[in-house]
């Protein structure tokens, strides 16, 4: 500007503080002091407590656990990880499988089983295990359906027990492998296959020596990710009643009152998580196979025998009919009436007051209120630690960021039980991170622990988008004369909009569905919506329950719908 | 408007020395160009003129304001970066206003200075236009227009040439010189490409390893080399390391193979070179000076066989071996024969052609 040449002198150097390179760590500091306060210290605090006994130090816990004598905890510690393990194996031999004939053949069905086989992306987790309780337990509608058209004794088979929480896991948590596995084999190149077969290879040795080793990263990441997912699940064998699991026995030793020993079994779930996490981003970091040719073009076999397109076509059918009943069996369910469905088959009456009382009994719609004020003020925090975050990672220099990036997936890897417990055992007593309130037993734990819960999706989208946007754009914009917070505003923010926006309606939704951290802070004068669900499934009123999840899974469905819609638009740079 | 003064400065990242020591004076409504090989400094140099490196040494002035340790958005400089950085999420109106904007110009204001800067790029109607919708070399217009609509003190166009195509890189170039000189603005201009900057710029600045090499006019810098680095740089030249073995009223002879003596001017060397009896140098000869040898020829003839034969429309490149060194020399096409590979070729190397490098 004109004006600015009349100015008389010269500005002294770096007087200013933001033009200090040490500025960036009183940027940074808020960050690391949120995730101290909310992660790092409560995970220390149950860790204290594990190694106390009767208020001294001990590790009386510790031998407790491992005390041959009384293997419960071993037992746990044991089920939960070969659980884990079996899960493992039949979601990557499920996942895999779809993911291949769907990305490599065309046949009768194809289409609308590659739409639905994201539906178990939908099914909250308690929802979603109810549904099989409702289908597959021993007085489930299949089962019972299968004994009244045979004429048998007794049901042919009823989900139950372990096998009941490793189809739950399956059918839950293929979708990672899918997922990856299909990003995997969309991104081989067919040129790959054609050179090694030009050069003399069988089709054998070209899966065995091509195709399987460049799918091996996305595998091992999809496995450590089920891994872990497994290991803090807790609503399958709440529900199916495996008492052994490591979840579990947090929830029972909790419950009993036994604070020391939950303190203690939570600290063994962390060390196991978080050395599952370490070992995740060193592998991550160890290996990854960039494709190196551009412009791939996906090629599917065609199925043209007539008998294997009639097997395609009742396979396709079976697929679709097994993926849509677990939400079409909510939906049936959520439309009858409470407390009639006992022997039947089918519930017997059907009636549409669930979906009117959610909206017009104050006392129905209380919950679902709750929820929404729970996760709506959980996600403002995590929208302006989430923003803030990914801006530093992505934007600033300074040290210490992979241990920023460590700490903020930290609470993704812990699970929601143990989130829980560690808030517990930091926030039961007055604190300076709680303002010197006791937060335990009153409405503010829970957001507090969605918070923590969700910390990573907001960043992870939002940081996402933001590598993809060239650095030079912000600096254009400070060049035209705009300051740092003007430009933030009108070119970092809303190129990054399409990304914060995202992960905001996914944390949103996901505290909307939030159970297992929910079943162990909840007060009775908030309940969330999923424990309500649970006490209503207790109360035999399984048609409230199942609108209520029908509620859960339309919001989920619509998020889905949108975030697709915002990855598809990318706002990267324009060149 | 206001020329740019770098005063003794230096940029050190962690233990690297990325620019040292640059000191130049750049004059008003100077075209003013950066070249060098990537990495040897040229746009750090750039990116502390924009404000966006502080110096590690050394002052910037813009006229006679110190503008060391100013942010760039108080620089009042227009930049056109290699990318071009548009914002992806606003239209070409909106990009070209952002800096009016910025600044709280009244809204009929940005319309017609914008529109002003559009029909100066020659993108009038463009405006609704989302930035996906444009060519590259639209986009390039855009860039150069939103530099350019705020009136900056100094435009400073960072390798903007080199995601266009051929065709359009000649086409930009002279638009970018047609503005420039229309407007009489201060440009500096980064790139590491010879004959854009031999083209364009009134002086350049030649940089290689963070050090400057030379500065002075296309012409200068083309015909008086003043070191090696800048002699085999710019443009094609063959360098031939001899003995200096006799001087004699203005002339130098100069031994660069047993029993093959050229004879050069004196006064025709690089400030660097003291030419002395005995003392190594090396001479630079441009292949267009070369010419075929003619029978009166005295001296400065040198014979050789033909090792590449490389017709190439406008002119015809021989490489030929004499006496152990490889002579390049271009002919203009006038329609003569072609020689083939292995013919042998007697050339004349004019006295005036030959520069001592040092």
């Amino acid at each position: 500007m004109k004006t600015e040449l009349t100015k008389p002198a010269a500005p002294k150097r770096r007087t200013s503080l933001t033009a200090s390179p040490y500025f960036v760590y009183v940027l940074v500091a808020p960050l690391y002091l949120i995730l101290f306060a909310y992660v790092i210290y409560p995970l220390f605090e149950t860790f204290l407590e594990s190694v106390k006994a009767d208020g001294q130090f001990s590790l009386k816990n510790y031998a407790a656990f491992f005390d041959p004598e009384h293997p419960a905890n071993l037992e746990a510690l044991w089920t939960s990880l070969y659980i884990s393990v079996l899960s493992v194996i039949l979601c990557g031999i499920v996942g895999v499988s779809m993911a291949f004939l769907l990305e490599r053949y065309e046949f009768p069905g194809r289409r609308i089983l590659s739409v639905l086989a994201m539906v178990p992306m939908a099914l909250p987790p308690l929802v979603g295990v109810l549904s099989f309780t409702f289908l597959y337990s021993e007085s489930g509608i299949i089962p019972r359906t299968l004994q009244w058209l045979f004429d048998l004794e007794q049901v042919p088979f009823s989900l139950k027990g372990i096998w009941g929480v490793l189809v739950v896991h399956t059918f839950t948590m293929y979708t990672y492998f899918y997922m990856t596995a299909s990003a995997a084999i969309k991104g081989l190149d067919p040129s790959l296959e054609e050179a090694a077969a030009s050069l003399g290879a069988s089709r054998l040795t070209v899966w065995r020596r091509v195709i399987l080793p460049m799918l091996t990263p996305a595998m091992v990441a999809a496995s450590l990710l089920v891994f872990m997912i497994s290991m803090a699940s807790y609503t399958a064998p709440l529900i199916f009643g495996v008492d052994r699991t490591m979840t579990m026995q947090i929830y029972l030793s909790r419950t009993n009152g036994n604070l020391e020993m939950a303190a203690t079994q939570s600290t063994i779930l962390s060390i196991v998580s978080i050395l599952f996490l370490i070992l995740m981003r060193w592998y991550q970091g160890a290996r990854s196979y960039q494709n190196l040719s551009k412009g791939i073009s996906v090629h599917r076999t065609e199925v043209k025998s007539p008998l294997g397109r009639y097997l395609a076509m009742v396979l396709s059918t079976i697929g679709v009919i097994v993926l849509m009943l677990p939400i079409m069996v909510l939906v049936l369910i959520s439309f009858s009436e409470d407390g009639t469905w006992t022997v039947q088959i089918l519930p017997p009456s059907y009636t549409l007051d669930h979906y009117v009382e959610l909206f017009t009994d104050s006392k129905t719609w209380e919950p679902i209120a709750t929820s929404f004020e729970l996760s709506f003020i959980a996600t403002i925090g995590n929208v302006i630690f989430g923003v803030a975050a990914a801006y530093a990672m992505v934007r600033l220099k300074f040290r210490g960021k992979t241990l920023l990036d460590v700490l903020i997936m930290l609470p993704w890897a812990l699970p929601g039980t143990v989130v829980a417990v560690n808030l517990i055992a930091a926030f039961s007593e007055p604190s300076v991170f709680s303002f010197q309130q006791v937060l335990v037993g009153t409405f503010w734990i829970m957001p507090l622990a969605y918070f923590v819960r969700h910390l990573p999706l907001v960043f992870r989208s939002t940081s996402a988008t933001l590598m993809q946007m060239d650095g030079s754009v912000e600096e254009a914009a400070r060049n035209l004369g705009a300051t740092w917070w003007y430009s933030f505003r009108r070119v970092v923010f809303p190129m990054a909009f399409s990304g914060v926006l995202a992960g905001t309606l996914l944390a949103f939704v996901q505290g909307i569905g939030e159970f297992v951290a929910s079943i162990l802070l909840f007060t009775p004068g908030a309940t969330p919506l999923s424990v309500e669900i649970f006490q209503r499934m207790y109360a035999f009123e399984f048609g409230t329950a199942c609108a209520y999840g029908v509620l859960q899974i339309t919001l989920i469905i619509i998020v889905l719908f949108f975030s697709r819609k915002l990855a598809g638009d990318k706002a990267g740079t324009a060149v | 408007m206001s020329g740019v003064t770098l005063e003794h400065v230096s940029k050190v990242f962690g233990n690297v020395r990325g620019v040292d020591d640059v000191h130049v004076e750049i004059k008003p409504g100077e075209f003013f160009t950066f070249l060098g090989p990537s990495g040897c400094g040229k746009t750090t140099t750039l990116r502390m003129i924009a404000g966006f490196y502080y110096p590690s040494a050394g002052r910037i002035l813009f006229g006679d304001r110190d503008v060391t340790a100013l942010p760039p958005n108080k620089r009042n400089t227009g930049m056109v970066f290699q990318n071009y950085a548009l914002f992806p999420h606003m239209s070409v109106f909106e990009n070209i206003a952002f800096g009016l904007q910025v600044r709280k110009l009244p809204r009929p204001q940005i319309k017609e200075k914008v529109e002003r800067a559009l029909s100066l790029v020659h993108l009038s109607g463009y405006g609704n236009r989302r930035i996906d919708q444009l060519s590259g070399g639209q986009q390039q217009r855009v860039a150069l227009a939103r530099a350019l609509v705020i009136e900056p003190q100094i435009l400073l166009l960072d390798e903007p040439l080199s995601n266009l195509d051929a065709k359009l890189r000649e086409e930009t170039r002279f638009e970018i010189k047609r503005l420039q000189l229309e407007l009489g603005i201060t440009t500096i201009y980064v790139t590491h490409d010879q004959a854009e900057a031999m083209s364009m710029s009134d002086r350049i600045m030649v940089m290689n390893g963070g050090v400057v090499q030379q500065i002075g006019t296309p012409d200068e810098i083309y015909n008086r080399p003043l070191n090696r680095f800048v002699a085999t740089f710019i443009g094609e030249t063959n360098l031939w390391e001899g003995t200096v073995v006799g001087i004699d009223s203005g002339e130098a002879r100069i031994e660069v193979a047993p029993e093959l003596v050229l004879t050069g001017r004196v006064q025709n060397a690089s400030p660097a070179c003291q030419l002395k009896v005995g003392q190594k140098t090396a001479i630079s000869i441009r292949p267009e000076f070369i010419r075929e040898a003619k029978p009166d020829d005295q001296h400065n003839v040198v014979k050789g066989n033909i090792i590449v034969s490389e017709f190439t429309g406008a002119s015809v490149n021989y490489v030929t071996e004499v006496g152990g060194n490889r002579l390049r020399a271009m002919f203009v096409n006038q329609g003569h024969r072609v020689r083939q590979r292995g013919e042998e070729l007697a050339l004349h190397i004019p006295t005036e052609s030959i520069y001592f490098v040092g």
